[in-house]
């Protein structure tokens, strides 16, 4: 019997119970479409954290402050990093080659007519476009002169410049942040968005004047001059140990404390890449877990209805065996009948694995790319449940007694 | 045609059941069927006459004896090699027709071929040969039927087209007119009477003697074994005339 004929056949079979088809499909759909999900969540974390490393810079530290140890009785923290801490590392330390402090704020920008609400206004320190490798496009990145004096300068992120000032050079301009007019030095290039941060739409001032100018009262009383982070580029990955020791011994000496007990962190970017990886790898574990017994109870579901099904057309295949059909045919019948389940299962459940990354794409909870490889390994596991668990039943057919099957009603 | 034996079965014993409770459903059956013959086999229910016919048809197999189908000894066949001879050497017509459900009288009739290895053709052939099939028993204008819109005459004579589709050396009908109306049946045996007439070798189980009036030789079973063979003498006689008259010509 041709091949086209044995499916025919078989589609003819399934058509007539759409949907019991459907059902018995269910597990093979989130099967597969679980595998894709899966394998397009770990695709994406791998491509974000690559893109990660190519945009952030290499060679980096992360100081943060650890609120931990809070002051005895104050009711506030009372250590953390503080503005100053970051010149010392920068001057005291050797093998540092910048030193990049930021503050984030938000607020209302005005230049001539255009208002823009919400614009990032981000605080940082002269060495920002070397440590996060963005390079100035047009006129100059503000330096320390301007940290120092407070000068009311800004530069505009490449996507705010233009939404602010569409072909005028902005370069010399005014514009208003707040109540604050700021005289625009520069504007950044175009710059890949980093994590979920886009800095094209950033807005850049020396941090003195964030502290000045757009932290509100209560936070200054409380927080002073505290920072949250400072990143610190280190010359290269040779020098990394020594510069997280040195570092390590220079706050806990400007803090009072211990090295045992710091109340700060440093931590490398492998560091943060390991534990985004840690969080995707244990949702990743879990949609395995949900593909694999996804997979395993579609089988079962799949050898359940086949058996269903051969005990249902018993007469049809004492008809088929009468006119000549071999074991071999009414086998391959009902087997081309449970991987044509199972195939089609695995079809739909591709299309909304699909979908389903796509969605979680949207939503924002993590990035997913879809790896074509990954498609090919689910059809073909699903294909594998539809003849592992297709074989049995079809076995059951093909071994009937063809005066028995026909006696059958 | 006549002279070669299309079927002959020595010492045919088939038991049924296991383990002290055993049926003997035939019992050291020999039979010669010539080719061209048309036979009935009549006696009452359980004298073993459908196990016979079973076994004849390549369904069933003897627990000992041999039957030799065409000259090739087929008592020993795996169900592989059993399923080939009923695809080629054997059409099999049933009481209740069994016609696939959902499927067309076309579709039906062309099963059979569907499941012949030996002579791979196209599907639009296949198509072809199947309808020929069906005008040749009367049934064109009902091809595309499905079987519950056939009448129960109509049904059985699309199970007749699908019995002769590979052309086989053996027709056996059990009871095939048992569910069908008096007319109905009358007009089925014409449809064997003319076939065995054109050739083909016919082998019917009935307990109707109006039925078995049709066949040229009459057996009867009881007990698993022949009681009586007898040619039935006003069928016999007549083809005797007849072919005389072809030598005639």
């Amino acid at each position: 019997m041709k091949l086209s004929k044995v499916i025919h056949i078989a589609w003819q079979g399934l058509n007539r119970n759409k949907l019991r088809s459907l059902l018995t499909m269910l597990g093979v759909i989130i099967g597969v479409s679980a595998v894709i999900i899966m394998v397009a969540v770990s695709a994406g974390t791998e491509a974000a954290i690559e893109e990660q490393i190519n945009t952030l810079g290499t060679n980096l530290l992360f100081v943060q402050s650890s609120f931990s140890r809070g002051g005895p009785g104050q009711g506030m923290p009372t250590g953390g990093l503080v503005y100053a801490d970051a010149f010392a590392i920068a001057d005291q330390i050797s093998g540092v080659m910048g030193v990049v402090v930021e503050q984030n704020s938000s607020e209302t920008v005005r230049a001539g007519n255009v208002t823009i609400d919400s614009v990032a206004i981000l605080g940082t320190t002269p060495d920002f476009p070397s440590v996060r490798d963005i390079e100035v496009a047009n006129g100059r990145y503000f330096n320390q002169t301007d940290l120092d004096r407070k000068q009311k300068v800004a530069v505009l992120g490449a996507s705010l410049a233009e939404e602010l000032f569409g072909d005028t050079p902005p370069v010399g301009q005014v514009v208003t942040v707040g109540s604050t007019k700021l005289t625009v030095v520069g504007v950044m290039a175009e710059k890949g968005v980093v994590g979920n941060v886009d800095y094209n739409s950033y807005l850049f001032t020396p941090i003195t004047v964030v502290f000045d100018k757009f932290t509100p009262d209560q936070f200054a009383r409380i927080f002073g001059d505290r920072v949250r982070m400072i990143i610190v580029e280190v010359e290269n990955q040779e020098v990394m140990d020594s510069v997280i020791y040195q570092t390590e011994l220079l706050l806990a000496r400007r803090h009072d404390v211990s090295l045992e007990e710091p109340d700060f962190v440093i931590r490398t970017q492998q560091d943060i890449i390991e534990t985004q990886e840690a969080t995707t790898a244990a949702f990743r574990n879990l949609l395995g877990w949900v593909a694999g017994v996804s997979l395993l109870v579609g089988g079962i579901g799949i050898m359940n209805i086949m058996l269903v099904s051969v005990t249902e057309r018993t007469r049809e295949i004492g008809i088929r065996q009468a006119v000549g059909a071999t074991p071999n045919d009414i086998r391959l019948q009902f087997l081309t009948e449970a991987l044509l389940l199972s195939l089609v299962g695995g079809l739909i459940g591709v299309l909304t694995g699909i979908g389903g990354s796509w969605l979680f794409g949207e939503l924002g909870a993590m990035r997913t790319v879809v790896a074509p490889v990954s498609i090919l390994v689910a059809f073909t596991s699903a294909a594998a449940v539809g003849i592992f668990f297709g074989y049995y039943p079809a076995d059951q057919a093909a071994q009937l007694d063809p005066i028995e099957a026909l006696r059958h009603e | 045609m006549t002279g070669q034996a299309i079927i002959q079965t020595i010492e045919l014993t088939k038991i049924y059941g296991m383990d002290g409770f055993q049926v003997i459903a035939l019992q050291n059956v020999d039979l010669e069927i010539q080719a061209g013959e048309f036979v009935a086999i009549m006696g009452p229910s359980g004298s073993g006459k459908s196990t016979l016919l079973n076994i004849l048809g390549c369904l069933d197999r003897p627990t000992s004896g041999k039957y030799i189908l065409a000259g090739e000894d087929v008592s020993s066949l795996d169900k592989t090699r059993l399923a080939h001879i009923r695809n080629r050497r054997v059409g099999f017509v049933f009481q209740s027709y069994n016609l696939l459900a959902r499927t067309s009288a076309l579709g039906n009739v062309i099963l059979p071929l569907v499941y012949n290895r030996d002579n791979r053709i196209s599907e639009t052939e296949q198509r072809a040969i199947a309808l020929k099939m069906l005008a040749s028993v009367g049934l064109a204008n009902r091809a595309h039927h499905q079987p519950h819109e056939l009448s129960g005459g109509q049904a059985q004579r699309v199970a007749i087209a699908r019995a002769l589709i590979n052309d086989p050396v053996l027709l056996l009908a059990d009871e095939p007119t048992g569910n069908l109306d008096s007319r109905s049946g009358q007009e089925t045996m014409a449809l064997l009477v003319e076939l065995n007439t054109q050739g083909s070798t016919i082998v019917i189980v009935t307990h109707e003697d109006e039925i078995a009036a049709h066949a040229k030789r009459i057996i009867h079973f009881r007990d698993g074994r022949i009681v009586t063979d007898k040619l039935n003498g006003a069928r016999s006689s007549a083809t005797l005339m007849k072919e005389e008259a072809h030598e005639a010509v």
